[in-house]
């Protein structure tokens, strides 16, 4: 599609796609605004251009998901059949399991035993799958994961990744440190000092507010939990640092040359409100961004006719009786009018991000449900 | 089978918390306002809460971020009012602890231990249920600042519209008992949770789903729904929001149309067309209609779930104070207020 300005920059994702110093693309922005299509389309895209490519999703419609054959959920990266005759590349695909891969997690950092007592424990229970931070830091788990994968055996030189709908913007970057710092804090080590044997350490440091903490929250929360918690705690012990430290790699990851990020929008005023903090966010954080993509776009409306003129047309032709041509004209008149309003958001937002690549997607008539569907989300998005 | 009938919102009577959800991008901030506005129009005092920290009520209305105490952000007519609060789960904790347990500096001593994050972030649930009690709590208030059921002076609010999280968390965020259940046995977390649990399941209550006219934020209407049904939840409207009005019925007649006639009908009128553009235009509306069929089979797949459906039309030029307005005039036309 036609770029927002002359001067503004266009979004070149053939250029993002072809370099290979690109190792991971990572789409985020507000719910409902076609993350999950846009990163299953540049995955789609890249494979068909020889890139050998992993697009981890997060919560994909059912439809596309069973065209990208994501009905086994077994938390590993499938092939998608359905690419391009000839296309050099590869695309597999996968849905995020957070329990899953929490699961995961845990066992390949623990002894058996260990594992066994963590998996059974009902608060792990709860915080492996309801836990308002997992979904992000068990999507950050498992692009670190893939990644290392990609490094090891070669599968794949492209990740591309879709981020959880977040509450506010760039959830995906605090939640990891967050569940990090807080599982090897000074919290947990208190509540779990008295279950240790060196406790008595813990304990002197926190002389005064150690007695008061505990009563406060059995009290409030019940013993039972409390205890729940400390075994949990205890169990997890092996992997204190672990946690934060890896949090702290994906994190370096995400920063390194080899990422790049898109951030995905709709010609609406709230979605491009949210559009405006992830691009201050990132920023704010260093992380390397390849432009925005604003999906939706109203297609411009044949040209020949303004919107005033077939507005003026559609009503002497429905007092004339021609009511099939002045539908329409009126039809034409009402698409302009939004096209045009579409120009303007995007032109007021990119007035707003000078310099900032853009790239907009006109809206297809159909939602996007399968591989060829993907294929025309891909081109419009290359221009 | 013949279709089923549209059902029609009979302005809930008796109900004083209405729930708002719908999956992220289908605007249940602006419906949630709206309807607060609504309500408020016929002179009753309302409080509109959110819960996920986005502040997208002060976003609505236009006013300055949201603080966690209530705070007056709109008047309406017949001395109506609307009173905004951004529930947050630090600060309700703190209220709770100081309220039950008088806990003065203790409570600074708990927040430096992380104590409070850990309640208020980790701890599963028991943020959900900090954060719904707290609503509760305003839903219970009397004017004499007491909570008691004996006391006769009258309640702070008339009804209270909460902006909740969106569909694929509010079953989770709802079921505050059985969460909580599993993990704190007894305790007044567990206590509070049952009140909660017989307060949401009451009568009182009613979870409204917006939705647009699309695949997957229909199918997650569904889910929701059949979710919310399955926790004994109340359910209210389905409220179909950015619907693209007028053209539905005729767009058939349109198809019809063939270019050259819209050429000569034209050119009766003194509108000269090319063929080309003619059939540019006629394609135009042969999408969509393509569309709308596709939207008429969503509308029908959700009236089949047999809940009231509401439909607000598509307004392009942003949601600002006028625009609401608008929108709770929709609301109320369709049986969303008493």
């Amino acid at each position: 599609m036609a770029r927002a300005r002359p001067r503004d920059p266009k979004l070149d994702i053939d250029a993002v796609l072809a370099d290979r110093h690109t190792r991971v693309i990572v789409c985020c922005g507000s719910g409902g605004v076609g993350k999950t299509t846009t990163a299953a389309a540049i995955a789609l895209r890249g494979a068909e251009q020889g890139r050998r490519v992993c697009v981890l999703t997060i919560d994909p419609a059912r439809r596309l998901a069973q065209s990208l054959g994501l009905v086994e959920l077994d938390n590993t990266p499938r092939p998608v059949s359905g690419l391009a005759e000839g296309s050099a590349g590869t695309l597999d695909a996968m849905m995020l399991d957070m329990k899953r891969t929490f699961d995961e997690v845990v066992l390949a950092h623990s002894s058996s035993e260990h594992a066994e007592q963590i998996l059974a424990n009902p608060f792990y229970q709860a915080v492996s799958s309801s836990f308002a931070g997992t979904q992000e830091y068990m999507a950050m788990e498992k692009l670190g994961q893939l990644r290392a994968q990609a490094d090891r055996d070669g599968t794949w030189d492209l990740i591309v990744v879709d981020t959880p709908p977040s509450r506010s913007a760039l959830d995906f970057l605090d939640a990891p440190k967050r569940l990090g710092s807080f599982l090897d804090g000074r919290f947990i080590r208190l509540i779990s000092a008295p279950a240790r044997v060196g406790g008595r350490g813990a304990l002197r440091l926190v002389n005064v507010g150690i007695g008061l903490v505990s009563k406060v929250l059995t009290t409030v929360l019940g013993g039972e939990m409390l205890r729940d918690v400390q075994t949990f705690v205890n169990a997890l012990d092996t992997m204190f640092g672990g946690f934060r430290e890896r949090a702290d790699l994906t994190y370096a990851l995400l920063k390194d040359g080899g990422t790049a990020f898109v951030v995905v929008a709709a010609p609406e005023r709230d979605a491009l409100r949210e559009a405006s903090f992830f691009l201050a966010r990132l920023g704010r954080d260093g992380m390397p961004l390849a432009g925005v993509v604003i999906n939706r776009v109203a297609p411009a409306p044949v040209a020949g006719v303004s919107a005033a003129r077939a507005r003026a047309a559609a009503e002497t032709l429905a007092e004339d009786g021609s009511e099939g041509s002045a539908l329409v004209l009126e039809w034409h008149a009402e698409l302009a009018d939004l096209a045009s309003r579409h120009r303007q958001v995007v032109r007021r937002f990119a007035a707003g991000h000078p310099g900032i690549p853009l790239a907009m997607v006109t809206a297809l008539p159909q939602d996007v449900h399968d591989v060829e569907g993907l294929r025309a989300v891909g081109a419009g998005l290359a221009g | 089978m013949p279709p089923r009938p549209r059902l029609r919102a009979s302005g809930w009577p008796g109900v004083r918390l209405h729930i708002v959800t719908g999956k992220g991008g289908t605007g249940k901030t602006t419906v949630a306002a709206a309807l607060a506005m609504s309500l408020a129009s016929t002179g009753r005092r309302v409080l509109l809460a959110e819960v996920e920290d986005r502040q997208g009520i002060s976003q609505v209305f236009d006013v300055p971020p949201l603080p966690s105490v209530e705070t007056p952000i709109a008047g309406a007519a017949r001395g109506g009012e609307i009173v905004g609060l951004a529930v947050d789960a630090k600060a309700a904790l703190m209220e709770y602890l100081q309220l039950f347990y008088k806990l003065g500096r203790a409570g600074g001593v708990l927040e430096r231990f992380g104590a409070i994050d850990f309640a208020t972030t980790i701890a599963p649930g028991v943020r959900d249920v900090l954060l719904i009690g707290r609503i509760y709590e305003a839903s219970r208030r009397r004017e004499d600042a007491k909570h008691h059921r004996n006391s006769d002076a009258p309640l702070v609010y008339d009804a209270i519209v909460l902006d909740a999280p969106p569909t694929g968390r509010i079953g989770r965020f709802l079921s505050v008992g059985s969460e909580v259940a599993g993990l704190a046995r007894m305790g007044p977390i567990r206590g509070q949770a049952d009140s909660l649990t017989e307060v949401l399941r009451s009568a009182a209550t009613r979870v409204h789903v917006v939705t647009l006219l699309e695949d997957m934020p229909v199918q997650e209407t569904v889910d929701a729904i059949a979710e919310l049904r399955a926790l004994k939840l109340p359910v209210g409207a389905i409220v179909v929001n950015q619907v693209r009005g007028g053209l539905v019925e005729d767009s058939d007649l349109a198809a019809t149309v063939a270019a050259d006639r819209v050429v000569s009908d034209c050119a009766a009128i003194g509108l000269e067309l090319s063929l080309d553009v003619a059939e540019g235009l006629v394609a135009q509306v042969e999408a969509h209609t393509a569309r709308r069929v596709m939207e008429a089979e969503q509308l029908a797949t959700l009236t089949a779930v047999g809940q009231p459906v509401v439909t607000v039309p598509a307004l392009f030029d942003g949601i600002d104070p006028d625009a609401l307005r608008e929108i709770a005039d929709v609301l109320a036309e369709q049986g969303m207020v008493p």
